[in-house]
């Protein structure tokens, strides 16, 4: 039996490692997968919680980030297409004709 | 109880035991004579070429945005199967909106022709 | 097998909220058949006032019961908040009637992405759950992205889309973090079973560094400094009716969780968040208004004007008293008649997207069509807080709300505040009165019934709330928890 600590330093260090990608990478696909992976740090949270509580409502809650998350990605590579038709580039650096 | 699984511990050995003898008989039983079109990527008896890193038709995002959408779906009839007879008719109430909305959403693709191929 | 007992599920409390998302599918369905894109509009409009009647009707009766096995309640302050989404929402269908057949994006998703984000805020504004906090945010913010990204032929546009995209996916997690760490630490996603938990309990770290991060995820979706870099960009790309639209009820639904949240489910740490959150205040206050005076660009000015009004509000919910959640209300209420208001007058005058929204574009508009100019600086003196229009008494029941809650220190930042906003929202009164209108300068298209009605209705409460502000406070007094 894996004590539950374990699973929720796992998931910080997944969380970290994800939020740090988000900050350091360009690539637009990257990022996107970087908020995968920090969503799913916060499902392995809920998980560990759950079974720890002994209570459903932490799974419950994982169902529901997981169909969103399904959505979000669909949406971001919806407009990252449309995006790429008119620039020809998936780095976040080059998204940059906003001005002040 | 952690003894009920025995089977189930059986059954992994054994599958994985038969999955080694396959995979070491022939090694060792069968000849070999390598040539240079039998050591080539197997491609259903087709002749390989280019190479597989090449670029997609868009469309082929748009089938994989619209599966992931309606395949993350059923994530939610899985709990509701498990006790569907004991929620009885409000159950299937339930599941009918859910599913008449997820319609309207497939309409709505197929209306806009998300689903053609050409 | 035994059956289950289903609960009593209070149906009649999210009836509102059933009509808007019954509206909006039927607008998808419709608009395959439909090539009149208006009336799908006309209909999204009436989807909207069909709700708040229903809503307004259910004030003291059964609707007002928690629904869902508690996840839900349709108070006092979920029907004030549910009043504020929906005349978003009416106004924002009349803007975008007018504006989305001028720059070509006339389309029906347009309405029902713009109805499913209004059932989200509404989600938003009724939940007392985490995970229905968690369900309504994420409908409203993805609907959101592709507003934002409507005009597939637009750079500007597009680039908006996928910032906000990543912004808000990034603060999402955030929450979600924040969430996962305090259902670890309380065993409850309720938000009333939270708060009864820590206020019993000793303070539990984990809990702590949850608040915490619902705090950066908050802040980030109501775009409050230090999180608010995305907003300009965001706000300047997307169509000007998008903005309209998001720029108030994004807002204001963030607020409506954050209150909630705040006040029911950690009054035990109420110390630390008032700290955080006034701090949050005098940062996004001071860096809007000052960001504000250096912009060129009217659309843009009103963005960093928004991230500035966030700050005002933020010193409300720094009071933590029910003077301070009954001033936030008074505010977002009037805040979203004028907001909408001057984006209404910034897409009038917009000839094609992004031409005609500069600063020097507004030069001799009081000679060119007096109307206009005169409603515009209507909805720019109540942003600046001028007596006696509506925004004068909004700041001022933050201001005392912060007095009385021992902030005064906060009040005076805010005050001095306003006085520098007056320097950014004056300046383009100048050009309209005072300056000649260059004379290559492009004729003003004539707007739209559907805009002018729009214009009227949010120029009349700004009026008339300035004259007879009782009535309001009247209204807001409603609006309380439980």
């Amino acid at each position: 039996m894996v004590p539950t600590p374990y699973y929720l330093l796992l998931a910080a260090v997944l969380f970290a490692i994800g939020a740090g990608g988000v900050m350091l990478r360009r690539n637009t696909l990257v990022i996107l997968m970087c908020v995968e992976l920090m969503m799913n740090a916060v499902n392995l949270t809920f998980v560990a919680f759950s079974h720890e509580l002994n209570d459903m409502t932490g799974q419950v809650f994982v169902f529901m980030i997981m169909t969103v998350a399904a959505v979000e990605a669909a949406i971001g590579l919806a407009i990252l297409v449309e995006l790429y038709r008119l620039t020809r580039s998936v780095n976040i650096d080059e998204f940059n004709s906003l001005k002040g | 109880m952690p003894a009920d699984y025995l089977p189930i511990l059986i059954m992994l050995v054994v599958a994985a035991l038969f999955a080694l003898v396959a995979l070491i008989v022939p090694y060792y039983m069968g000849p070999r004579n390598p040539s240079t079109s039998k050591s080539d990527t197997y491609e259903s008896g087709k002749l390989p070429f280019g190479t597989a890193r090449r670029q997609v038709p868009i469309h082929y995002y748009m089938v994989a945005m619209l599966f992931m959408m309606f395949d993350i779906e059923v994530i939610f009839f899985y709990p509701w199967a498990v006790i569907f007879r004991q929620l009885k008719i409000f159950g299937l109430i339930e599941m009918g909106v859910f599913v008449a909305i997820l319609l309207v959403g497939y309409v709505y693709i197929w209306k806009k022709g998300a689903l053609e191929w050409d | 097998m035994t059956a289950i007992e289903i609960p009593a599920l209070n149906f009649a409390a999210l009836l509102p909220l059933f009509i808007v998302v019954g509206t909006g599918l039927l607008v998808v369905v419709l608009d395959l058949f439909i090539a009149d894109k208006k009336s799908l509009g006309w209909l999204s409009l009436f989807g909207v006032i069909l709700a708040a009647i229903v809503g307004n009707m259910q004030q003291g009766g059964a609707g007002f019961d928690p629904a869902f096995q508690n996840v839900s309640l349709l108070d006092g302050y979920a029907n004030f908040f549910n009043i504020i989404f929906l005349s978003t929402a009416a106004l924002s269908i009349l803007v975008a009637l007018g504006y989305l057949g001028r720059v070509g994006l006339h389309r029906g998703e347009y309405y029902a992405l713009l109805l499913f984000a209004t059932s989200g805020m509404m989600a938003m504004g009724m939940a007392t759950d985490l995970m229905v906090v968690f369900i309504g945010l994420e409908t409203m913010s993805i609907a959101l992205y592709v507003m934002s990204a409507l005009n597939r032929h637009s750079r500007p546009s597009g680039e908006a889309g996928i910032k906000y995209f990543l912004m808000g996916s990034f603060a999402s997690a955030f929450l979600l973090y924040g969430m996962a760490l305090t259902y670890g630490a309380t065993g409850s996603t309720n938000f009333s079973d939270i708060g009864s938990v820590l206020t019993a309990g000793t303070v539990a770290p984990m809990a702590m560094l949850g608040l915490g991060l619902l705090l950066v995820g908050f802040a980030f979706k109501v775009a409050a400094v230090p999180f608010q870099w995305w907003t300009p960009d965001v706000y300047h790309g997307a169509p000007t009716a998008v903005t309209t639209f998001m720029s108030v009820g994004a807002k204001a639904a963030g607020f409506a969780t954050l209150m909630r949240l705040l006040m029911v489910s950690f009054p035990a740490f109420a110390v630390d968040w008032q700290l955080a959150i006034a701090v949050l205040a005098v940062l996004t206050m001071t860096l809007g208004n000052v960001a504000a005076l250096a912009q060129k660009d009217v659309k843009r000015m009103l963005a960093y004007s928004s991230i500035a009004h966030a700050g005002y509000i933020l010193v409300g919910v720094a009071a933590a008293t029910t003077e301070g959640i009954k001033s936030v209300l008074f505010y977002l209420l009037i805040y979203a008649f004028m907001n909408i208001g001057a984006f209404a007058v910034v897409g009038v005058l917009e000839q094609k997207e992004a031409i005609g929204t500069k600063l020097t574009e507004y030069a001799g508009l009081a000679r060119k069509n007096p109307w206009l100019a005169m409603v515009m600086a209507l909805f720019l003196f109540s942003l600046t807080g001028f007596p006696p229009l509506a925004g004068f008494w909004g700041k001022l029941y933050i201001f005392r709300a912060a007095v009385n809650a021992d902030l005064t220190w906060l009040a005076v930042v805010a005050v001095i505040n306003s006085g520098v906003a007056a320097f950014y929202y004056l300046s383009v009164i100048v050009q309209m009165y005072m300056k000649p209108a260059a004379d290559d300068a492009p004729e003003i298209l004539p707007s739209t019934p559907a805009t002018r009605i729009a214009l009227a209705v949010a120029g009349l409460a700004v009026v008339l709330i300035g004259i007879l502000p009782a009535s309001l406070v009247d209204m807001v007094a409603k609006g309380v928890f439980g």
